[in-house]
């Protein structure tokens, strides 16, 4: 009877997939990368339980009670407090703006109206457009509430927190009342597809040019090298507008998101978001040998893109290491312009900050496309 | 001296490293214009990094030179205009049709009229009835010739082919070259590099290289003069190990199998008639005069230059100086 595997032919085809192998410096790198990457973004930096959210207070009334609650939410760890005196206008800004998760309105007069026996009502107004972030941190303010109520009401007014707190509190779920998780993964996605096709296509359109020796004929002709790089880039940044399009359609008649802001607005935001992408694009292409590795490379920095950016986990329930990644990355900035433009109407002013810094990391990738560029020509 | 308006490339001290490999050491060269200068020297001797230098592509180490008039470190661009270049890899779109293969070329170049020069080089190249098909569909032969005819869409004065018939078959390789002589009549320059020695018989000059350096140059006749070799053929009843008898005699440098004699050259024709004569006196062998032939000549001269890129990492040397 004939064996079907021979030993030796097999050993032998073990044996050269090895070698090839080890010859494949980044490939081989990307296999120990890759899966330890993925460990510590996944074992370590998702925290579904979002911890020191920011938090402002509106302070209609400075008493007692009101001190105990917010010392409260500052020793908890669920909140912190940003700022304990804002005006009303301010905190509708920056909460707009996403600085700010929550806001406490404390009315006027709330601590006599308590110790009268009124009932008075506390505002709480949250940024809900990402449902997950906000649900824990409300169920924490009025168990909060009610143990700066037992602390500070002591002596003749301890009868009034008996039973029930001797306040109410009212919350205000801004941008998504009705916590739905489409009107933020939605826009998100918008971040993530984006990334994914320019990083991808261009590291691979670049790399199929050198790896075909077309690059080398295109080299000798008058063809600036800089033409080369524009005339590869301009047709990708037509396919990301293509691929907004598509996505804001479908937001709008499948998924039903609100846009509650200015679309030539967003649409110049993106622009800086997809360039920025595009400079990545093509810095891999310029180190990958192959298609593949640039597969790789544009693979390793999309990992990082969707779990470090507050797309898949509320950012700011991420270890500090994690969002200073995080804050690195242009999707992370993209994704809070664009959930700021659909679902909170932010103008210009409001999304200016994150687009500076989405432009800080284009102006960085970019050179690095360029430099990196250059030296591969020679 | 001729004056250097003949000359359409003229390079002095043309030297090119890679980190602290010498790929290209010292070349200098002279090409008449209008002249089919071949190129030869063995794979990885440094002739694509030299043909790369010529026209721009590459920012030599040292030296200096002309290209068609144009100065090689400072008027690369106007080179670039001037020269087609041939790579030694297909390396037009193999996802473009012919026809939209050379019509981005044209384009690249500006090419006043693009359409009417289109159909022009399609019928001059015999493509026309092709120029639907993908690029990559095409077999060996006929991508040369759409290598050809695109870098020869743009009117150049200069064509650098760089090996422009490896893996072609022999009638098309045939008709290339026609078409090479052709081109040269009508007052082109070629500089063509190749390993076959047929084809650096129909050079009007050549030069050989070997491990980055310019080892000869001059037309086929001349080189074989100034190699300085004698040869003899050499025939015999039972030759089995006679090539290897004969490699050991004095006066014997080289020993080469044709057909079913032995070339036998040597740079000492005494001393070679005297060691062959001795081996015809043994018997059952025939020694008669011979007529030293290029590729005895370039065969001698690989034998003679040392390998001084021979170590371990020899190949990835090759890869650097080719690529």
């Amino acid at each position: 009877m004939r064996a079907p595997i021979h030993i030796t032919r097999l050993l032998a085809m073990v044996g050269k997939e090895f070698v090839q192998m080890r010859r494949d410096r980044l490939t081989f790198a990307m296999m120990a990368g890759i899966p330890m990457m993925q460990l510590l973004l996944f074992g370590f930096a998702i925290n579904q339980d979002p911890k020191h959210l920011p938090m402002g207070v509106v302070n209609g009334d400075s008493g007692p009670l009101t001190r105990a609650m917010v010392a409260g939410m500052q020793v908890s760890d669920y909140f912190r407090v940003v700022d304990a005196d804002l005006s009303a206008s301010e905190a509708t800004e920056q909460l707009a703006r996403g600085e700010l998760q929550f806001v406490l309105h404390v009315p006027p007069d709330f601590e006599r109206d308590v110790r009268r026996g009124r009932h008075p009502a506390l505002l709480v107004e949250a940024d809900a457009s990402d449902p997950s972030a906000t649900s824990r941190g409300l169920s924490a303010l009025s168990e909060i509430g009610r143990r700066a109520a037992r602390e500070v009401l002591k002596g003749p007014a301890a009868p009034l927190q008996q039973t029930a707190p001797p306040f109410s509190v009212t919350v205000h779920a801004l941008y998504n009342p009705e916590a739905h998780t489409a009107y933020n993964i939605v826009p998100g996605l918008m971040g993530v597809i984006l990334t994914m096709t320019m990083v991808m296509i261009t590291a691979l359109a670049m790399t199929r040019e050198r790896e075909r020796g077309t690059l080398e004929m295109l080299l000798s002709t008058p063809v600036r090298p800089l033409e080369v790089l524009v005339g590869k880039i301009v047709p990708y940044i037509v396919v990301a507008y293509i691929q907004i399009g598509l996505i804001l359609v479908a937001a709008r008649l499948i998924f039903k998101v609100p846009f509650e802001g200015s679309l030539p607005l967003l649409l110049g935001a993106a622009l800086v978001f997809v360039l920025a992408n595009l400079g990545v694009g093509v810095t891999f292409s310029t180190i990958a040998r192959n298609q593949l590795q640039a597969v790789q490379m544009a693979f390793f920095f999309f990992l990082p893109s969707i779990l470090l950016s507050g797309f898949m986990f509320p950012f700011r329930g991420m270890p500090d290491w994690a969002q200073a990644i995080g804050s690195v990355l242009p999707i992370t900035h993209f994704l809070r312009v664009v959930r700021g433009i659909m679902l909170k109407g932010a103008g210009w002013l409001e999304v200016a900050p994150e687009v500076a810094k989405m432009a800080l990391f284009l102006v960085g990738s970019l050179t690095a496309a360029v430099a990196r560029y250059r030296r591969t020509l020679d | 001296m001729k004056e250097d308006g003949d000359a359409a490339i003229e390079v002095r001290g043309l030297t090119k490293r890679f980190g602290d490999k010498t790929v290209v050491d010292d070349v200098s060269l002279r090409v008449p214009r209008g002249s089919v200068f071949g190129f030869l020297g063995p794979n990885g001797s440094g002739k694509t990094t030299c043909l790369r230098m010529i026209c721009g592509l590459l920012e030599p180490t040292a030296g200096d030179g002309t290209c068609l008039g144009f100065d090689i470190l400072s008027q690369r661009r106007e080179i670039k205009r001037e020269v087609g270049y041939m790579t030694q890899k297909f390396s037009l779109y193999e996802d473009l049709t012919v026809a939209e293969n050379l019509a981005f070329v044209a384009r690249v170049y500006e090419m006043p009229d693009a359409r009417h020069l289109l159909q022009q080089t399609l019928e001059r190249f015999d493509l026309a009835g092709r120029q639907r098909q993908l690029a990559g569909s095409l077999s060996g032969g006929w991508k040369q010739r759409l290598s050809l005819a695109a870098c020869m869409l743009h009117q150049p004065r200069l064509l650098l082919l760089d090996e422009p018939t490896a893996g072609v078959d022999p009638k098309a390789r045939r008709d290339f070259w026609e078409e090479i002589h052709q081109l040269a009549a009508e007052g082109l320059t070629v500089l063509v590099t190749t390993h076959y020695m047929d084809e650096a018989e129909r050079c009007t000059h050549l030069a050989y290289l070997a491990y980055g350096k310019l080892l000869v140059q001059g037309d086929p006749t001349s080189l074989v003069q100034q190699s300085g070799l004698t040869t003899f053929n050499v025939t015999a009843r039972e030759s089995a190990d006679l090539a290897v008898r004969l490699r050991a005699l004095p006066g014997v440098d080289l020993v080469a199998a044709f057909g079913k004699g032995l070339h036998v050259c040597g740079r000492d024709a005494v001393a070679l008639r005297a060691a062959l004569d001795a081996v015809a006196h043994e018997g059952e062998v025939e020694v008669r005069p011979g007529r030293t032939s290029l590729e005895d000549v370039f065969i001698y001269l690989m034998g003679q230059t040392p390998d001084n890129f021979a170590n371990p990492s020899s190949a990835s040397i090759e890869k650097g100086g080719a690529s």
